[in-house]
């Protein structure tokens, strides 16, 4: 495995697979009552968020507590960065503090790229931007493998703003690394130009391809693209685009649903079908804290440890 | 009285320049007297005249001044530099255009021709006072509000009429603002996956076309800054195809860079190094503006050199500074992508950087053939010469070259502005 983790495009098969089942043991600690593993105790990781991220922010830092690691959080609100600090000397100061991995999160493509040049430590991206975001793809392919038992030619449907997804991207290069077919569906609005040149197909019919869905991923609509243009109204995104019960009913009978979060409930996707037992939504959180144990143990345990 | 031994005018025969009270006094051979400098078989061009040149003075005195900026110029074999208007404050009077132009006069490395803002601020709203600034010791011909488009329709065929009382011409930075809100590179397979904001080539062509629409109605002539597509050279062609005024330039990154660089390149994905306005395109729209200046579609080459302090280039992809430098570098860049492939010859060269753009700016005593009576602007290039290109070397204050490491060919060897060198032995004098 790469030193960093920016790219879902950076793992290999044998990489992937190498988290996803390093995932698999470390779930059974999860389910033990002390959830606690010594394997990074002395490692420190730092938790570097530009952007606003609970969720995936406490995710992160449960998965290095519970590999006993110091954790640092670094939120650049109310920090030297609001001041007007450069990423450079950001990552400079956290360079001097000596921190064996950095979670970056940051509202610029290509964030992570920039912060490995100037830091030693691992980077691992937490999301960058309208680019990628790794660990949600881990998570998502963790959580299908298993529902699913394997991804190996698994028909997987991913819905909504393609165009600004870093869950997408991720998503569509680590699913096509494991073997399993991608197909994309939202407004061409919400496609890049070049989508055509991506290992997935492409439609604009989420009934055609309902059907035909082992997994139906539902992508949060953010309220600002309506105000770009980007579609019509809210209705008439939700009317075409939306997984409400009549096509959840249209899929198979064990596919099932899963959503990045936070959900606009009534929009992409109908409360029955978020809450109902085909979905993996709040599996995909728990999913979370292990696949991102797998990952640090693995870019900062192993042999060096 | 100076005697240069031993040039290739255009890449001709060998021959001797007699140079005295700042004209090619006599063409030929064994000539002697005076002070005697060895060309040592260097092609000898026109003095470079940039029609497309970002000073920063005044305002941002930290990327270049009028004085480094012209050591820079005649360092890549310029003898005249057009200063773009987008200073702070911005060159839309007389007096901002008289200061810069006054600055250039002071420090003598190259002439300075000040470009004056087509809008008060560049703001797009109500037209600066060209006339003024056409009648001052600047004598601007150049209209630009470079940096940002004219996009109002109306206004831009106000200035290309208003700029027909003193000659003048509009160099418009095409680029539909609504099309490229937050636009950050070209919008194409890189911008896709990389999740950056595409810079759509319909939204230069869209405004090349309306523009030379616009030039043709009003009958004035139009110059457009930086073309970057393959779409915008049919149109061009298509325009002069009709007899139209419309001239272009090109860059010499457009000309060499593709945008898969800031995918993958030494430096690193996401390296700004390679942020420009507009963006680095594809293979294809290189190919095609090769060709374009080839066959005279696109006229000149203009480097756009835009500085930039190392801070607003050291960040990530969205913050950073839009821009390169470019003037000691272009000769050698249009030597690679032109010369090398065949495409054009010295004197196909010497007209795209030096007699043509002197023509479209008007400029009387800059770019004229090398022949005796004629200024001795002059250039000297040793075209067999391979340099590693280390910025640490420019004279320019910024640093921010897409070409660090790159082996690019050839060396400016001497410049001379009206007799009098500015290099030799490719340093400054």
């Amino acid at each position: 495995m790469k030193r960093h983790l920016i790219s879902a495009g950076d793992l290999t098969k044998d990489d992937a697979l190498l988290i996803l089942d390093t995932a698999e043991e470390l779930a059974r600690v999860s389910e033990r009552s002390i959830k606690k593993l010594p394997t990074l105790r002395g490692r420190t990781v730092v938790n570097l968020f530009f952007e606003d991220s609970t969720r995936t922010r406490i995710s992160f830092e449960a998965a290095a507590k519970r590999l006993s690691a110091d954790v640092i959080n670094f939120s650049a609100k109310g920090s030297s960065v609001s001041k007007g600090e450069s990423l450079k000397d950001t990552a400079l100061t956290l360079e001097a503090m000596g921190a064996d991995a950095v979670v970056i999160r940051h509202g610029s493509s290509g964030a992570p790229h920039r912060l490995a040049n100037w830091v030693h430590g691992s980077v691992v991206n937490a999301g960058d931007g309208t680019h990628e975001h790794p660990t949600q793809a881990l998570l998502d392919a963790f959580s299908m493998r298993r529902r699913l038992g394997g991804l190996e030619g698994r028909r997987i449907t991913v819905v909504g703003d393609i165009l600004h997804s870093r869950v997408a991207r991720s998503n569509v290069l680590l699913l096509h690394t494991l073997g399993a077919e991608v197909t994309l569906v939202a407004p061409p609005t919400l496609l890049p130009v070049s989508v055509g040149d991506w290992p997935c197909e492409v439609s604009y019919d989420l009934d055609a391809v309902l059907p035909k869905s082992d997994v139906v991923m539902m992508l949060r609509v953010q309220k600002e693209r309506m105000n770009a243009a980007y579609f019509p109204s809210e209705r008439e995104y939700s009317r075409r685009y939306g997984l409400d019960r009549d096509r959840f009913a249209k899929m198979p009978d064990d596919a099932i649903v899963m959503h990045p979060g936070p959900m606009n409930r009534g929009m992409e996707i109908a409360a029955e079908v978020a809450d109902s037992a085909r979905s993996t939504i709040v599996e995909q959180v728990a999913n979370g804290v292990t696949i991102r144990m797998a990952v640090l143990y693995l870019l900062l345990g192993g042999e060096t440890a | 009285m100076i005697v240069v031994k031993n040039v290739r005018i255009l890449g001709g025969e060998p021959a001797d320049l007699r140079i005295d009270q700042g004209v090619i006094a006599e063409i030929g051979q064994g000539l002697s007297g005076g002070e005697e400098i060895d060309g040592g078989g260097a092609v000898a061009l026109p003095g470079l005249v940039d029609l497309h040149t970002h000073l920063r003075e005044p305002g941002r005195e930290d990327a270049e001044t009028v004085q480094t900026g012209t050591r820079s110029a005649a360092r890549g074999g310029y003898t005249a530099v057009h200063a773009m208007a987008n200073t702070s404050p911005v060159a839309d009077t007389a007096g901002v255009v008289e200061q810069v132009w006054r600055l250039g006069r002071e420090f003598g490395h190259c002439d300075v021709h000040p470009v004056g803002a087509v809008t008060v601020g560049l703001e797009g709203r109500q037209l600066a006072e060209l006339g003024a600034m056409a009648d001052s010791a600047a004598r601007v011909r150049v209209f630009s509000d470079d940096g940002r488009c004219v996009d109002d329709a109306v206004l831009m065929r106000r200035a290309l009429e208003y700029v027909k009382a003193f000659d003048g011409v509009v160099a418009q930075h095409a680029q539909e603002p609504r099309l490229t809100q937050g636009a950050q590179m070209n919008e194409g397979v890189v911008s896709g996956r990389l999740g950056l904001t595409g810079w759509p080539a319909v939204a230069e062509e869209a405004i090349i076309a309306r523009d030379c629409l616009l030039a043709a109605h009003v009958g004035s002539r139009l110059h457009v800054c930086h073309v970057s597509t393959a779409g915008s050279v049919e149109i061009l062609r298509w325009a002069k195809s009709k007899g139209w005024d419309v001239t272009a330039e090109v860059t010499p990154h457009h000309l060499l860079l593709t945008d898969d660089l800031v995918e993958d390149s030494p430096v690193g994905a996401y390296n700004p190094i390679y942020k420009v306005n507009p963006p680095l395109r594809t293979r294809a729209d290189v190919e095609a503006l090769r060709a374009a200046l080839a066959d005279g579609t696109i006229d000149i080459v203009a480097t756009d050199h835009a500085p930039h302090p190392v801070e607003d280039k050291e960040t990530e992809w969205s913050a950073a500074a839009m821009g390169m430098v470019g003037l000691e570098t272009a000769l050698s860049v249009v030597q690679e992508s032109m010369v090398e492939t065949g495409l054009l010859d010295w004197a196909g060269v010497a007209q795209r950087m030096s007699v043509v753009p002197a023509r479209i700016g008007r400029l009387t005593g800059q770019g004229q053939p090398l022949e005796e009576g004629a200024p001795a602007n002059i250039t000297l290039y040793d075209p067999s010469a391979r340099t590693v290109v280390d910025p640490s070397a420019f004279a320019s204050k910024s640093r921010n070259t897409p070409y660090e490491g790159m082996t690019l060919p050839g060396r400016v060897v001497a410049t001379f502005l009206r007799g009098r060198p500015t290099v030799l032995e490719g340093k400054l004098v």
